[in-house]
């Protein structure tokens, strides 16, 4: 900071100082570093207490019983580890793990392809660029009911642009093209949705590890001559990895609880083709209620996450090292 | 004192005033928790009459059907004070009778000559009894209801159209009486060209999320022969549920959806079937009764293009219930208040204006007032209908048990799953674990 910036500072901190009541600048002057820097961060810490640290201890400990919020007069027990049991032995949860576990794989590796392309291609700056990444940009800025709302129209079969758009293209009747309501099509209707609605975001990730590496890197290969192709595997690919990984990691994290755009396009059906571990659990905790049980399958799926997410990120931070 | 000083102590006493009388308006003001649909504004505008009455205001709060159900079992669960009054829906019953949500009302209706005598007896089982078929009232019937069927009156009556289905089917085009007269109309409608739009056999209910399949199915399937349990032995459901007959009744309701409904009816509900038959894409369309009086009102294909009938039979003829009682909530600081409601409710002129705005009274005085039939054109079919329902599970694990049937049968009938005998033994098992939780096998 150059001395014309310091003395800028100094004078303001002096204007603060001077602006703060006196009894609370008594208060204050006494405090250390440490005691300031926790009066600062306590009211967050208190709130994140309350609002995440509680309610997971108490899960936790509902999840040993067989409390059901609807029964509030009943005796609660403890179960011990029965919901456990219970869940890890229960062909549906299995199911419904498999279907996600579907769901989070196709969604993943095809928003990081086409995101991964539109940013190479955004980064390549031709006219007009910045226009093309904000157009882009808007499904991702759409709130989740609007989108799940207007793509349950468009895949409408008789009134569906989405049906009439293929129906031009393959020649199939679109009355015929039931994207959800068949079986094998209804899977596919939600991650074509979650695809584009959430590309934009991975593209912006990886758009960021694109322009974070440094030109001369590229002048350099230049003058050793390295072809295109050659640049693209030993340069941009390997220093855009740690970038797209972390894509792949939000996205993942997401995916793995997505709810909203599943109950709002087939609610998990046809028949329970599309019920992902996040309905499943909504319909146990909060349709059954079942509460304890539910507690259980939000601690398991909480665990498999937090799990994943570890070793992905100790991964992540070893592609970085390199 | 300075006529300034008067003055500021004037408006100062009057702005008091006024704010004690409105807090004192407020302490009266009833709150009352139903469903946001046709009814509900006619109940906004019948409880007119009471607060001109009684002096006590009404608030209300509704709540479309799909958040209907999670909004206030969870306002009841956590002992809300929200609503003073509620409509909640005939299978709640047992939970909020044995959770204490509701206040019993035996003594109020003893105290105030309020006999259940004096309502359609089906209404009172369904809506307000706990145990079922015992004297204990946790509400009085309020909005009599039941899945019916509307039809295309117009469509029927075109003289080619009767011609080319007397030659193909042997019977005349009407109102089917029988479900295989039912399916036959529906495939005969089916992707044909009306008007120059392609039209469609039926809507039915296929809802995935809440109740939607279960109420179709169930609707089919008590004329087919199915029974909840044992007359003999509560609980014992294997033979009864899964019976031959049950087996057929679920059969011929995936040969319905398969057959003859619109593209993409794989979660259609109330909303879903009324849209459907009101853009003229179904030749019919089951529905609950509380649509009727919307329909046959609506321009496009209300008054004399639109045609009621009651559930068709089988070996037996019966329909699904819907519909709901009025009850006291227990957490409710406003009980004296909502109980003169219910008073006012149960008056026979009251239940009349309700019949008359759009609402289903279940008053015996009403209903068999032998000017009823003629009041309404869809008043008969009601009539008729409700003389034959049957009703879900009110256990107070009825949403359990629900859960159950809706993946059973969204599985087999719109996902395509296993046979139907596997759906239903699959049922028999679910719904004897959800007993065995609950202590009573």
């Amino acid at each position: 900071m150059t001395e014309t910036g310091l003395t800028m500072l100094n004078r303001t901190a002096d204007g603060v100082a001077r602006a703060t009541p006196e009894p609370l600048a008594r208060r204050v002057r006494g405090m250390s570093d440490k005691g300031l820097a926790w009066l600062f961060i306590s009211p967050t810490i208190l709130l994140l207490l309350a609002i995440n640290i509680f309610p997971l201890i108490w899960a936790i400990q509902l999840s040993f019983t067989n409390y059901r919020a609807n029964r509030p007069n009943e005796l609660v027990k403890n179960v011990g580890l029965s919901n456990y049991q219970r869940i890890l032995n229960d062909p549906d949860i299995w199911i419904a793990m498999q279907t996600t576990a579907h769901f989070v794989f196709w969604t993943i590796v095809l928003q990081t392809l086409i995101g991964f392309s539109l940013a190479y291609l955004i980064d390549r700056k031709f006219r007009g660029h910045a226009f093309w990444t904000t157009i882009i940009l808007v499904p991702m800025m759409l709130s989740p009911a609007v989108v799940g709302n207007f793509w349950r129209f468009l895949y409408q079969p008789q009134i569906g642009l989405f049906a009439y758009a293929v129906s031009f293209v393959t020649g199939i009747p679109p009355t015929q093209i039931e994207m959800l309501s068949n079986v094998s099509l209804a899977p596919w209707s939600i991650i074509i949705v979650d695809t584009w609605m959430w590309t934009p975001y991975v593209m912006l990730i990886c758009l960021a590890g694109l322009r974070s590496i440094p030109e001369y890197i590229y002048e350099a290969a230049e003058v050793d001559r390295a072809s295109n192709w050659r640049q693209f595997w030993s340069i941009t690919l390997p220093m855009a990895l740690p970038f797209i990984m972390l894509a792949v990691l939000f996205r993942g994290i997401e995916n793995f609880k997505m709810f909203d755009m599943v109950n709002l396009l087939t609610g998990g059906g046809p028949g329970s083709t599309t019920e992902v571990a996040s309905i499943t659990l909504k319909r146990q905790a909060f349709e059954s209620w079942r509460t304890g049980y539910s507690s259980a399958f939000a601690i398991i799926l909480f665990v498999a996450v937090f799990g994943l997410a570890n070793i992905y990120v100790k991964a992540l931070n070893k592609v970085k090292q390199r | 004192m300075k006529p300034l000083s008067k003055m500021t102590l004037g408006l100062a006493s009057a702005l008091l005033a006024s704010t004690a009388i409105s807090n004192v308006a407020q302490a009266e003001d009833l709150t009352l928790c139903w469903a946001a649909w046709d009814p509900a504004n006619a109940l906004v505008e019948l409880s007119k009459d009471f607060t001109k009455e009684s002096g006590i205001g009404m608030k209300f709060e509704f709540v479309p059907w799909t958040n209907y159900a999670d909004r206030f079992l969870n306002e009841l669960n956590s002992k809300g004070k929200l609503c003073d009054l509620i409509i909640g829906d005939s299978q709640w019953i047992g939970g909020s009778a044995e959770n204490g949500h509701y206040v019993k009302l035996n003594d109020f209706f003893d105290k105030e000559k309020i006999s259940m005598d004096d309502f359609v007896p089906a209404t009172v089982v369904g809506y307000s009894e706990w145990p079922k078929n015992t004297p204990n009232y946790w509400a009085l019937p309020a909005m009599g209801d039941v899945v019916g069927w509307t039809y295309r009156k117009d469509w029927f009556e075109k003289p080619e159209l009767q011609k080319e289905f007397k030659e193909k089917y042997g019977w005349d085009l009407a109102p089917p009486t029988t479900f295989d007269q039912l399916k036959q109309i529906a495939e005969f409608f089916q992707k044909r060209e009306i008007d120059g739009k392609t039209v469609y056999g039926a809507s039915i209910y296929t809802e995935r999320g809440s109740e939607g399949v279960t109420m179709g199915v169930m609707d089919v399937l008590y004329s087919f022969g199915f029974k909840y349990e044992n007359p003999d032995k509560p609980y014992e459901m294997e033979g009864f549920v899964n019976s031959e007959g049950a087996v057929k009744g679920l059969e011929f309701y995936k040969a319905l959806y398969d057959c003859c409904t619109p593209p993409g009816s794989s979660n259609s509900y109330m909303g879903e079937g009324v849209d459907a038959f009101k853009s003229g894409q179904v030749a019919m369309h089951m529905n609950f009764a509380f649509t009727w009086p919307g329909l046959y009102k609506d321009e496009a294909v209300g008054g004399d293009k639109i045609g009621f009938f009651v559930n068709p039979k089988e070996t037996a003829q019966f329909a699904q219930l819907g519909g709901q009682g009025i009850s006291v909530v227990s957490y409710s600081e406003h009980q004296e208040a909502a109980l003169k409601y219910i008073k006012w409710f149960a008056n026979k002129d009251v239940q009349a204006k309700w019949w008359s705005l759009g609402g289903y009274s279940c008053l015996k005085a009403v209903v068999e007032d032998p000017g009823f039939p003629a009041s309404q054109p869809y008043a008969q079919t009601f009539l008729d209908s409700m003389a034959i329902v049957k009703d879900f599970w009110a256990e107070p694990s009825y949403a359990s048990l629900l859960q159950a049937s809706q993946k059973r049968f969204h599985d087999y009938v719109v996902a395509g799953n296993g046979t139907a005998k596997d759906a239903l033994d699959g049922l028999v098992k679910d719904w004897t674990e959800v007993f065995q939780d609950d202590g009573k096998m």
